[in-house]
């Protein structure tokens, strides 16, 4: 078994805890909430897309590629943080 | 070249990149010097399919883990190229444009679960998975909750979604190999099938990674130099994926102009269809809305319970290079998927606007039907038009078409040169090559190594493992050409039924395994088999039985059922029965930390 102290893996699987339920919550905000309401979405227009339209063919793709990159990036330094991180990685 | 072959990837792919664009450069002056598109369109396919076979030959190894997880050595941006081709299937790349063309906003929903999907597999699943150090997805079941039973009914549930899969992948090779290579669609299955093991069966994953890497640049080139020319063509600019929107507006005019919706077939002929859906508009009901977020969601969980997805990122060589390696699958997988829409909607553009020398629409019956792609693409059932009414005109609920055309004949509704077809017939045949492959690999390893070697025979060694993986592999491969020869379902309906098989029987306990440490074997194996039981007995009672739906729950989305029964058993069964041991618990904690060394070693 790795050598970390109970504490430490505690503290650093609360934080990995939070993060993994924001990206759950703003995953759960463009995959489903958004596109609940696309036809009233509809009525705006962005770049001369109807806003509903647009968030289902390319808004929500977007926000995915985005949010795991950052979700990568965070886990990294919480993992460093508390000193879990891959030696030569 | 100097180095070893892992540090000189970008330099190998980018000669390898290179010299496929002067194929197609060189193609195109052939096409000049008069060779006829037949022979081009031949050229193409060998040419690809020759390349990656010997890719697969140059990969073959005989050792345990080269064979199941590429050596984990695969850098998270190949290892992301490689992911991207093993997911975009022949559906992706033939029948998505297709399905927004016909479907509008409804079909979206594809599009949204087929990327959201991969926030679930980044932030549940990967890391903690490549940690665990597992071969197969059946292994980590296996070894996280204890005892063969749990093994083997997630072989069973892993097998049963991704043959259905595979068969699927196997038709679209065949029906490309077929048209391309002008030959029948059963001789053409099996052309395919050889084209795939050979990529696979000497080297295993590394054979298939290395040729899906391959696959990946041909086929994204392939999907997106068509869109390009023709939007430059219709002048939206250099990346038309941003800039539609007005051609979205200007079909809403040409909609309420051709009565799209309101004017609907007075004929039907089987395989093809009309346009009946207006674009962009999204349905107002609530079950609208509730099908559109349930279809969504269960392309997502599927994604993150499909095995031979879930495998990929056991290749990488860290736990962080596997996280960072979803977030480039889907980027490589995203120029696609927001391409796709653009594409279904120029080439909606083009059949409809009267104004465009390509409109159909609105012009005199006998013009249109002298046009040469129409008579092509009629010659082989795939498009039908019928002056219904006998007026003289086309009106739009007298053209008939199958989805699939938009992509393979966009190119020459535009008046694109024959290279380029040449071009997207290579490109269908990589996106299902590289889907079967995986899924091949997926279904052989998990009989090889969890059925054969893990239940059977513990004893057996390396060499006749590795046999043993291959002759399974060639097994496998024959029975899906096989039944693919039958032609029995559509594309798309195979697909979506394979990721509601996978989330049914093994989404909750791949997720709950990791994320609560109370989940036991007892709870997992009733998960798995209850879910997958009542997923499977819902598709039969509402496809098969003529059952109602609950809930606008149909044959696209049974899994919804299958997944509500399998958390609530597993749930019920695991605060039942004793929680799992201390070992079973340290090896969760291992799992959530990065560092330290795998819970299982590579000579398991």
């Amino acid at each position: 078994m790795t050598d970390v102290s109970p504490e430490v893996r505690a503290a650093h699987w609360a934080k990995t805890k939070n993060l993994t339920i924001t990206v759950l919550v703003l995953w759960f905000i463009f995959s489903f909430v958004v596109h609940w309401f696309a036809s009233d979405l509809n009525a705006f227009s962005f770049f001369g897309f109807p806003l509903g339209f647009y968030m289902a063919a390319q808004g929500s793709l977007i926000v995915f590629v985005v949010l795991i990159f950052w979700l990568a990036s965070r886990q990294n330094s919480i993992d460093e943080e508390f000193g879990v991180a891959e030696e030569d990685a | 070249m100097k180095g070893n072959f892992i540090d000189n990837l970008p330099k190998i792919y980018g000669l390898y990149t290179g010299g496929f664009v002067v194929f197609i450069l060189l193609m195109a002056i052939l096409e000049q010097v008069g060779v006829d598109a037949e022979t081009i369109g031949i050229l193409f396919v060998l040419f690809t399919v020759v390349i990656y076979a010997a890719i697969g030959w140059l990969s073959r190894t005989m050792q345990v883990d080269a064979y199941y997880v590429a050596g984990r050595q695969v850098p998270a941006v190949f290892n992301g190229m490689a992911t991207a081709a093993d997911w975009m299937s022949g559906a992706s790349f033939v029948a998505m444009a297709g399905g927004i063309y016909f479907g509008g906003h409804g079909y979206l929903a594809f599009v949204v679960g087929w990327t959201g999907g991969y926030v679930l597999v980044a932030s549940l699943m990967a890391p903690y998975l490549r940690k665990f150090g597992c071969y197969t997805v059946p292994d980590y079941i296996g070894t996280r909750y204890g005892g063969d039973l749990a093994r083997l009914c997630a072989v069973i549930v892993l097998v049963v979604a991704s043959f259905t899969y595979v068969t699927a992948q196997i038709n679209a090779t065949g029906t490309i190999a077929a048209r391309a290579l002008q030959i029948p669609f059963e001789v053409g299955v099996w052309f395919g099938l050889l084209g795939i093991l050979l990529c696979s069966m000497l080297g295993g994953m590394r054979a298939v990674t290395w040729t899906q890497v391959a696959q990946y640049i041909v086929l994204i080139i392939a999907y997106l130099v068509p869109v390009f020319w023709m939007s430059s063509k219709q002048e939206f600019g250099l990346i038309p994926q941003f800039a539609y929107g007005d051609a979205i507006g200007r079909l809403a005019e040409l909609e309420a102009l051709h009565k799209v919706g309101e004017m609907k077939p007075t004929e039907a002929f089987a395989g093809v269809r009309a346009l009946t859906i207006e674009h962009a508009t999204a349905g107002a009901s609530a079950l609208a809305n509730w099908k559109f977020v349930t279809l969504a969601f269960m392309m997502m969980a599927g994604t993150a319970s499909l095995p031979h997805i879930l495998m990929r990122y056991f290749t990488t060589p860290s736990v962080r290079a596997a996280r960072t390696s979803v977030a480039w699958s889907l980027l490589f997988i995203f120029l696609l998927y927001f391409t796709a829409p653009a594409l279904a909607t120029f080439t909606k553009l083009q059949v409809l606007d009267p104004n465009l020398a390509t409109g159909i629409i609105g012009k005199s019956f006998s013009e249109v039907a002298s046009l040469d792609w129409i008579q092509k693409w009629s010659n082989v059932g795939m498009l039908k038009i019928s002056d219904s009414n006998g007026d003289g005109i086309l009106q739009i609920n007298e053209f008939f078409m199958r989805g699939d055309i938009v992509v393979l004949a966009t190119p020459e509704i535009a008046g694109l040169p024959f290279v380029i077809s040449g071009l997207v017939a290579a490109g269908g045949m990589a996106a299902a090559m590289s889907t079967a492959d995986g899924l091949l690999l997926a279904i052989a390893n998990a009989l090889s190594h969890d059925l054969y070697y893990k239940i059977i025979d513990p004893s057996a060694d390396t060499r006749k493992r590795l046999i043993a993986a291959r002759v399974l592999l060639i097994a496998i491969g024959a029975a899906g050409a096989f039944v693919a020869s039958f032609k029995l379902t559509g594309i798309l309906g195979a697909v979506a039924w394979a990721f509601n098989f996978a989330a049914s029987g093994l989404f909750f306990p791949l997720v709950l395994g990791i994320w609560w440490k109370r989940a036991n074997r007892e709870g997992a194996i009733a998960g798995m088999i209850c879910g997958f039981v009542a997923g499977t007995a819902y598709l039969i009672w509402v496809r098969f039985m003529g059952g109602a739906e609950f809930i606008g729950l149909d044959h696209l989305r049974f899994g919804i059922v299958g997944m509500a029964v399998s958390l609530v058993a597993m749930v019920i069964v695991t605060q039942m029965t004793k929680e799992p041991d201390e070992e079973t618990q340290k090896m969760v904690d291992e799992m959530r930390i990065p560092k330290g060394a795998t819970v299982l070693s590579s000579d398991h």
